[in-house]
Formats: C-alpha cells, sequence, structure tokens
C-alpha cells in the first residue's frame, strides 16, 4: 500500500488563522494546568504550615531525592495503564534488582577474570537488562497468553519478594562503591564554579550559586520558550487558529519563572542532584514518545478500544511486551536509585513501593479503564504525594494519619476527575 | 377526536460547542406511531434521550408534557415510572445474562431480595410470546442473533407497562424479514392502544407503518406530516432542505484487469472447531470495479471478509489470495494493510472507533506512517488529513477534536469509513457502510465509493439491503450459509433472482 501524505493545506486550512478568545482559551487550558495548579497549592499550603522549611532549599532537594524512584517507576506504570493493563510487580521487581546490584558490587567475590562484573558501570547495565528481561518475561505471558497482568504481575510481586530474600539471604548488603552512590547521592560538578551573591545575604550568610545549575536552567528555559514560539508560528504558517498571544505569553512567562525559581533554589544549596538530571531526560523522552512518536499513539489506541487497534493493524500484542519490558527496565533504574540512596541492599527494598507508583499515575488523571493519561499528570501526581508525605513529616503527623490522608487525597483527585468530565460530557 | 399524549415544547439542549436542539416541538397522539426522521447528527436521538430523562430535567430547556402533566424526569427511571420506554440505537442488553434475567434487569420479580425463578421464567416465556419470540428463557442473550435480541428488549419494555415505547434505529442491523416482523408488532402493539415513537433512516418503513412523522433538521422542527401527506419524497426534502432526484449516483465503470483473487477460502468457527463457516469460497476482484455480496443476515459474509483480513475471525484458515499475480500474505490485520486490503466493519463501537477519543486520532491509526517519519508524528501533517477527510465524507462535529463517543451514530460510521480512505488500499472491503446513515449521506458515501472505482480500486461491498447492492455494484456475489451460491452481473440481477439462488441453495443443503 502506498503511504497517502497530507495533501498541503487542506481548504479548511486555508481559512484566515484566527485566535480563540482569551477567556475560551484559558478555559480550556485550565482543565490541564489544574494539576499543576493543585500542586501548588498543595505547597503552599505546607510551607505555610511548616513555617517555611518545605521551600528550604535543602528540603527541596530532598523531595526530588526522595521521590526520584516513584516517578521513574510511574514514567513506565503510565504506559501500563494507558494500556489497560496494570503491574503490581514493580515494587518487588525493584527490590530484587537492587538487591542484584549489591550482590554484584558487594556480595559476589568474583574470580579476577571476571571481576569486571562488579564495575559500577557493567553491574548497572546488568541490572537495567536484568529488569528489562523480568518485564518482558512477564510481558510476553499478558501479551501473548492472554493471562490478566493483574494476575501475572501479582505472581510477579511474590516471586521477586522472595528472590530478594533468597539473594540477600535475608541480610542487608552494603555499602556500595563510592561511584555507584553517586547515582542517589552525588551533584552535578560545578564547572563554571561558585558565584557568591552578598546583595542576597541573610543573617549574614552570603548566598553561593551553583552557577553550572543556574546556566542549564536557562538554557532549558531558553529552549522551551523557543520552541514554543516556533510551534505557535508553524501553527499559524499552516493557517490553523492559536491560542491568544496573551496567554501565550503569560504561560510561557509563568512556566519560565517557575523553572527558574526551582533552577535558583537548587544552585543555592548543592545544585542540579545527578538523579534529576536521570529524570528530567526521562521525563522528556516519555513525553516525546507519548506525544509525538507512533509507538505512543498505538499505546492510547490499543488501550481504547483493544479490538479496533488490532483491527487497524496494530500489533497489539507486541506493543504491549514492550511496554512491559520498558517497565521492567524502569523498575531496574529505580531499584538502583532506591538501593544507591540508603547506600545497602535490604530484603525489605520496594515493597509497597507500587502502590505509590499506581497512586500517582492514578492522581495524575491517567483512567482505570486505559486509554486516558498523561506523562506530565504522573509526574505531577507523584510529587504530590511526595509534597504531602514531606509536609507531613516534617509537621510531625503521624504515620497512621499520613496513610490516611493519602489515602483521601487520591480518591479526592480521582473523584473529582470524574465529575469534571461528566459535567463537561 | 384522539388527544394528545404527549408534548414537547421548545426543548433546547447544548453540549459544550454544539447547540443539538434549539426550540424542538414534538407532538404525539395517544396510539399512534409516529417516526422521527433527520439526518445524521439532527438531533433525534438528543430529543428522545431528553424524554426519557438520560439527560436530567434542568440539563436542557423547555417543557415536557405527558398525559396533560408537566413533568420533571429526573433519570430513567422517572420516565418508566410513567410508562415511557426507550429502546436506544445500541442494545443494551447484559450478553452473558439469559432472556428471562435481561427482561427482568432492574426489576427482578424477587421478595425481599430473593429471585423468585419460577415467577421470572413463567413471566419472561408470556412476554416472549407476545412478541412473537420462542426462545427458552434460559437461553443467555449472547446466543441469539441481533433480531431476535431486539425482541427481547421489546419484551423487556411490555414488562414495565409500557404505554409509550420509543424504539432508536430499532431496525438498523435487522435483516428484512426480522425488520417486517418487528414492525407488524409494533402494528399488533397500536392496536392495544401503545403509542410509539420510532426512528429510522428507512423510510420504506416509515411511510408503512407510520401515522404521522416529524422532520428534524439541524436541531430544529422542519415539520410534522399527517398520514395523508407521507411521501419518502417529502420526507427527503425536509430532511435535507432540497430534492433528491437519485438514490444512487450514475458512473460509468471502467473495469480493468483483475486485482485480486480469493482461491478455496475455508475457515472454521472460532470456539467450535469442527464448525466451517467459510467453505471453500472464490472471488475475483477487478481494478475499478464494485462487487456486493448479498446474502440472508449470518450467512457468513462478515465471517468471511474478517478472516481474510488478517485471519480476524476463526481458526484453521486455508485457502491463497493473489493480488496483482502474486500470492500475498494477508496472515496478520498488518500484513493485510501493508498489501493495500482493507476492511470497514459494521460494528463501528466493538471493532471500529477508539470512543474516547477524538475524530482526529481514529481517522489515521490505520496509516500512521503517512503521518509520520522515523516512528515521530507531525501533528500540523495529522490535522491536515483529519480536516481533510471531516470535510470528504461530511462528518458534523464540532472540530476534528471531538470525542468520537459523542458523535450520532451515522457520523460514528463515516469516521471509520474515513479511516480506510485515509489507508488508502487497493481492494476495499465495506460491511454494511450505510448502517445507520441518512439518506443524504448516503448518497455521499456511495459516491466516494465511485470516485475510488474510478481510480482503480476495487471494492467489495457486503450489504443486507438489496436495493442498495442493485443500485451501486456492478458485479454480485450471493452467500448462503458460508458458501457462494450465485454470480451474477448487476445489470441481470433482481431481487427475486438473488432470493431464489439463497432458496435454491437451501435446498440442495437439506
Ligand atoms: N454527549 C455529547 N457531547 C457532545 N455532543 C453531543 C453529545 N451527544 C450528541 N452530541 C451532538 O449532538 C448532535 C445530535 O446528535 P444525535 O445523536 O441526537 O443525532 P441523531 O439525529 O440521533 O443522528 P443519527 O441519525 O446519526 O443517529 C450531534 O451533532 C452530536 O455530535
Ligand atoms: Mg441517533
Amino acid at each position: 500500500m502506498t503511504v497517502q501524505t497530507a495533501p498541503g493545506g487542506t481548504a479548511a486550512a486555508k481559512a484566515k488563522p484566527s485566535e480563540l478568545s482569551f477567556l475560551g482559551a484559558l478555559q480550556a487550558n485550565m482543565r490541564d494546568y489544574g494539576l499543576l495548579l493543585a500542586l501548588i497549592l498543595i505547597m503552599l499550603f505546607f510551607q505555610y504550615f511548616t513555617n517555611g522549611v518545605l521551600f528550604k532549599p535543602v528540603n527541596l532537594t530532598n523531595i526530588i531525592l526522595q521521590n526520584s524512584y516513584i516517578i521513574v517507576m510511574a514514567l513506565g506504570m503510565l504506559l501500563v495503564i494507558v494500556a489497560g493493563h496494570i503491574d503490581l510487580s514493580v515494587g518487588s521487581v525493584s527490590g530484587f534488582i537492587g538487591a542484584l546490584a549489591a550482590m554484584l558490587m558487594v556480595g559476589w567475590r568474583f574470580p579476577p577474570e571476571l571481576a569486571f562484573l562488579a564495575h559500577p558501570l557493567v553491574a548497572g547495565a546488568i541490572c537495567l537488562a536484568a529488569g528489562a528481561a523480568i518485564g518482558a518475561a512477564q510481558g510476553y505471558i499478558i501479551a501473548y497468553h492472554r493471562v490478566p497482568a493483574f494476575i501475572v504481575t501479582l505472581a510477579g510481586m511474590l516471586i521477586f519478594k522472595g528472590l530478594s530474600l533468597a539473594v540477600l539471604a535475608g541480610k542487608s548488603v552494603g555499602p556500595f562503591p563510592a561511584e555507584f552512590q553517586l547515582l542517589s547521592a552525588g551533584f552535578i560538578p560545578d564547572f563554571v564554579g561558585p558565584i557568591t551573591m552578598p546583595w542576597l545575604a541573610e543573617n549574614g550568610q552570603n548566598v553561593v550559586l551553583h552557577s553550572t545549575t543556574m546556566v542549564i536552567a536557562i538554557l532549558a528555559v531558553v529552549g522551551m520558550v523557543f520552541s514554543a514560539i516556533r510551534g505557535r508560528a508553524r501553527r499559524k504558517l499552516r493557517g490553523y487558529d492559536v491560542e491568544p498571544f496573551s496567554l501565550f505569553v503569560v504561560k510561557n512567562v509563568v512556566i519560565a519563572a517557575l523553572v527558574m525559581f526551582f533552577a535558583y533554589m537548587l544552585a543555592s544549596y548543592r545544585g542540579l542532584p545527578n538523579v534529576l538530571v536521570v529524570m528530567g531526560i526521562l521525563i522528556a523522552g516519555f513525553v516525546f514518545l507519548t506525544k509525538k512518536m507512533t509507538f505512543g499513539r498505538r499505546i492510547y489506541a490499543l488501550g481504547g478500544n483493544l479490538k479496533a487497534a488490532s483491527l487497524s493493524g496494530i500489533k497489539t500484542e507486541r506493543t504491549t511486551f514492550y511496554i512491559f519490558a520498558i517497565m521492567g527496565a524502569l523498575a531496574a533504574l529505580a531499584g538502583m536509585i532506591y538501593a544507591a540512596r540508603l547506600n545497602s541492599a535490604t530484603p525489605k527494598a520496594g515493597q509497597g513501593l507500587e502502590l505509590d507508583v499506581i497512586a500517582a499515575v492514578f492522581i495524575g488523571g491517567a483512567s482505570a479503564l486505559g486509554g486516558v493519561g498523561q506523562v506530565a499528570g504522573a509526574v505531577i501526581g507523584a510529587f504530590i504525594m511526595g509534597v504531602m508525605n514531606n509536609g507531613m513529616s516534617i509537621m510531625g503527623v503521624n504515620i497512621d494519619w499520613q496513610q490516611m490522608i493519602k489515602g483521601v487525597v487520591l480518591l479526592a483527585a480521582v473523584f473529582f476527575d470524574l465529575y469534571n468530565k461528566n459535567r463537561s460530557a | 377526536m384522539s388527544k394528545t399524549i404527549l408534548e414537547m415544547r421548545s426543548i433546547t439542549k447544548t453540549f459544550p460547542g454544539v447547540k443539538a436542539l434549539s426550540d424542538v416541538n414534538l407532538d404525539v397522539v395517544e396510539g399512534e406511531i409516529h417516526a422521527i426522521c433527520g439526518e445524521n447528527g439532527a438531533g433525534k436521538s438528543t430529543l428522545m434521550k431528553v424524554l426519557s430523562g438520560v439527560y436530567p430535567h434542568g440539563s436542557y430547556e423547555g417543557q415536557i408534557v405527558y398525559k396533560g402533566e408537566e413533568q420533571h424526569f429526573r433519570s430513567i427511571r422517572d420516565s418508566e415510572h410513567k410508562g415511557i420506554v426507550i429502546i436506544h440505537q445500541e442494545l443494551a442488553l447484559v450478553p452473558l445474562l439469559s432472556i428471562a434475567e435481561n427482561i427482568f434487569l432492574g426489576n427482578e420479580q424477587a421478595k425481599g431480595g430473593v429471585i423468585d425463578w419460577d415467577e421470572t421464567r413463567d413471566g419472561a416465556r408470556k412476554l416472549l410470546s407476545m412478541v412473537g419470540l420462542s426462545e427458552d428463557p434460559d437461553t443467555l442473550v449472547t446466543n441469539i442473533g441481533v433480531g431476535k435480541q431486539q425482541l427481547v428488549e421489546i419484551a423487556k419494555a411490555l414488562s414495565k407497562q409500557v404505554q409509550l415505547l420509543i424504539l432508536d434505529e430499532p431496525t438498523a442491523s435487522l435483516s428484512e424479514k426480522d425488520s417486517q416482523a418487528l414492525l407488524d408488532l409494533l402494528l399488533e402493539f397500536k392496536k392495544q392502544g401503545i403509542t410509539s415513537i420510532i426512528i429510522s433512516h428507512k423510510l420504506n418503513e416509515i411511510s408503512r407503518i407510520a401515522d404521522r412523522v416529524t422532520v428534524i433538521r439541524d436541531g430544529r422542527t422542519i415539520e410534522t406530516m399527517d398520514t395523508d401527506q407521507i411521501t419518502e419524497d417529502r420526507i427527503i426534502t425536509s430532511m435535507v432542505g432540497r430534492s433528491l432526484d437519485d438514490r444512487y449516483p450514475t458512473r460509468e465503470p471502467k473495469i480493468g484487469d483483475v486485482i485480486i483473487e480469493v482461491k478455496n477460502w475455508s475457515v472454521y468457527h472460532p470456539q467450535h472447531r469442527e464448525r466451517q463457516v467459510t467453505k471453500d469460497v472464490n472471488i475475483t476482484l477487478r481494478k475499478g470495479e464494485v462487487v456486493g455480496i448479498a446474502g440472508l443476515m449470518g450467512s457468513g459474509r462478515t465471517e468471511f471478509a474478517m478472516s481474510l483480513f488478517g485471519r480476524s475471525y476463526g481458526q484453521k484458515i486455508t485457502g491463497e489470495v493473489i493480488k496483482d499475480g502474486q500470492r500475498i500474505d494477508v496472515s496478520t490485520v498488518e500484513r493485510a494493510i501493508r498489501n493495500g486490503i482493507a476492511y470497514g466493519t459494521e460494528d463501528r463501537k466493538t471493532f471500529g472507533l477508539n470512543l474516547i477519543d477524538h475524530i482526529k486520532h481514529n481517522v489515521t491509526i490505520a496509516n500512521l506512517p503517512g503521518i509520520s517519519r522515523w516512528g515521530v508524528i507531525d501533528d500540523l501533517t495529522e490535522l491536515d488529513v483529519a480536516n481533510d477527510y471531516r470535510k470528504k465524507t461530511n462528518i458534523r462535529s464540532s472540530s476534528v477534536y471531538q470525542t468520537v463517543g459523542n458523535l450520532s451514530g451515522g457520523n460514528q460510521q463515516k469516521v471509520v469509513l474515513s479511516k480506510w480512505l485515509y489507508a488508502n488500499p487497493d481492494v476495499l472491503i465495506l460491511d454494511e457502510p450505510t448502517r445507520g446513515i441518512d439518506v443524504g449521506a448516503k448518497y455521499e458515501i456511495y459516491t466516494i465509493i465511485n470516485q475510488l472505482a474510478a481510480q482503480g480500486k476495487a471494492i467489495l461491498v457486503i450489504s443486507s439491503e438489496m436495493p442498495e447492492l442493485l443500485g451501486i455494484t456492478d458485479r454480485l456475489y450471493v452467500m448462503n450459509e458460508g458458501r457462494i451460491v450465485g454470480e451474477m452481473p448487476t445489470s441481470e440481477a433482481s431481487q427475486e433472482k438473488i432470493m431464489r439462488a439463497i432458496v435454491r441453495a437451501e435446498g440442495k443443503a437439506s
């Protein structure tokens, strides 16, 4: 079959490009940004009730470090849930991979010719591959043998829980080599060198900025604004409506300001954590995958209607298989981040994490029925959970209350989302 | 004189971005059969949903006066209490429950929460006999055909002491025979004093049974015709705003070489390994040719087409497909598409569309390579494509970003068609392409089929409407029980000839 490309500029497209009304466009955007707004409100709430501790640079850095592994897994879980499945095994798999990493680097004594296996990079690669293989195995059963994901991954959860115990022989194994710890505890080096900002001095203490962080943030903001302007121009050129210029400016300024604010906060502590760099790349990659790539489009299609998707020529089995393999690799990465953070692998590591991950994705607006969900939503969902954990801990809320409050928030978020959708239907 | 049972006064209903109804008036006389006609997306289903409380009081403007009292239905239950029962365009039976269970669903014959099964079965049997269905009440709904399912829906309505029965396109997926039976049943109900409102795109049915017809266009009432005024032509004129001289566009067939040959195609039932569904089918299509497969419902046409399209149906499939002189691989949908074959399904909700996504994504999904490079989608190209096809097939929607599930039935069908047009196949199989589509839009779809043929593509049309097959095809195959039992040029074909081929085959089989 010949591939038919679009007739450049259709009659409809030739119509004079117009700008939508400011209010209408703002309303349309509010739904998209509602979640972000909720996150900001929650942060402000805790900022107030923790007497300003939440926004301390060291604490913001901590929030990122504490939630990095949840976010990494939430990216994969988003794909899984959009495809209409679920993965209950990710917590145990991440724990098992942490254990494997510990044994490779510390626990097992390799003969000299195999000693390279203990090198952090080699071990890391092995761990990622092992995670992908675990995900692929589960995905194979789910996709090609049609065993429900709930059951396959529930079994996986039990199996890998047991395996981590077995591999570690019930003990904690650590500490990790220093290079490996950098994954979680490290910050990017300051190539440019620190700058002191005497005019921002507080209580006689100078603010010293990690300048490379600021440079990276500025580059990121410039890139973002540039691509937004280009996208807008391209739409206009092809004859499509664009949002009002005023709203466009406001939106970009707000987002740029937010990015710069957080960059400044991080820079006044120790700069960009390594793990944030990894996360940033992954998040950007997954946004691109879900929004722009045919692979992502196919996931939404098969989650929305499996039969219609396969009758449209989508290889639904293969797509499902890949999704679980990706999830496995991400669980492995998360397991390593977690282990590096604790600086040891423990038999209990990772247990129950799957629930936080799944909750993050649902708070982020994904549908349990499949076909609906956004990467940005999942990431913000994870941060909402993370900020609440952090804020409540600082406030000294008991763990039992914390659990209950988080449960209520999950329920409320999903309820609110459904209510909104029904009202607009 | 007859008295008015229902009056709907200046009903206005808006969805975000769409005014589905504006100032619609409808009055229905007790004991009549009142038909509602209008183009796809005119607002017929929406009006009935307003009436039956699917859209609760307060979500629309205007008044509903039923039996002399103004009604404020908050849900379907409210309207059912008053004897108003709606049977929706898409059947709402639970496939894995029995007939009896479905009939009394939500209205169980129970004492203190414990179901009285004898009562249930007896009641069901009584109701089934009223609708002329002789099935065991314990049979699962999934095991009976659509025609019978429709009757079960009606039996269910009867169980609710229906006084005003609303049927939204009840015959759209019924065979000729089942449709007749259903319409006779409505006439029977009329004698018993039950009032009916029926929505249909089959104008011959309407002129046969309706006492009065109300036409809606673009969410407005155009007119209500009395019995002596009803003619198909007048309905059409009123529906589309102009007269339609021909139902089928004319065309000069330019038929070329053989493009595809299917040889000895055999398929077995997916669950019952021994049951052969398609038996040694041989068909040939030529470039520029429109070929039809006639046959009764259940004659195995859909099964044949789906098995051909990437083995989407059945097992133990044997036979070969030769395209442009070469054997091609159609063992997966993806390969079939790559080899230039496409199949537009008859069941748009289950097999055709991602209902929760918008038009744009549904149109391009079968041809993602067309809008992407290296696996990266060019969103503006995609937008161009979607707008282009929305215009070509005349899809009525607020934009290409309207969720497909919110489109009217006929417009959903056009999205399915757009999807396969964009996939640009050489051989296009269309299964009931005009099901639920209004007369004007049918004409548009026939025109598109003709254009495809003029481009040298081959089109295979499966349809249960014989006039349609006779009107648009060049050649016909007749299928019965999974076997081709006749082949004729359309110029020599007639409904009688097709029926004779079927009857002869059945005679031979038994
Ligand atoms: N939930 C909804 N949200 C938005 N628009 C809707 C919704 N339901 C219906 N519409 C719009 O309202 C209009 C009327 O739809 P309706 O289903 O009543 O048409 P119809 O006359 O029954 O057509 P058909 O003959 O194709 O069934 C259409 O334009 C449709 O897109
Ligand atoms: Mg309708």
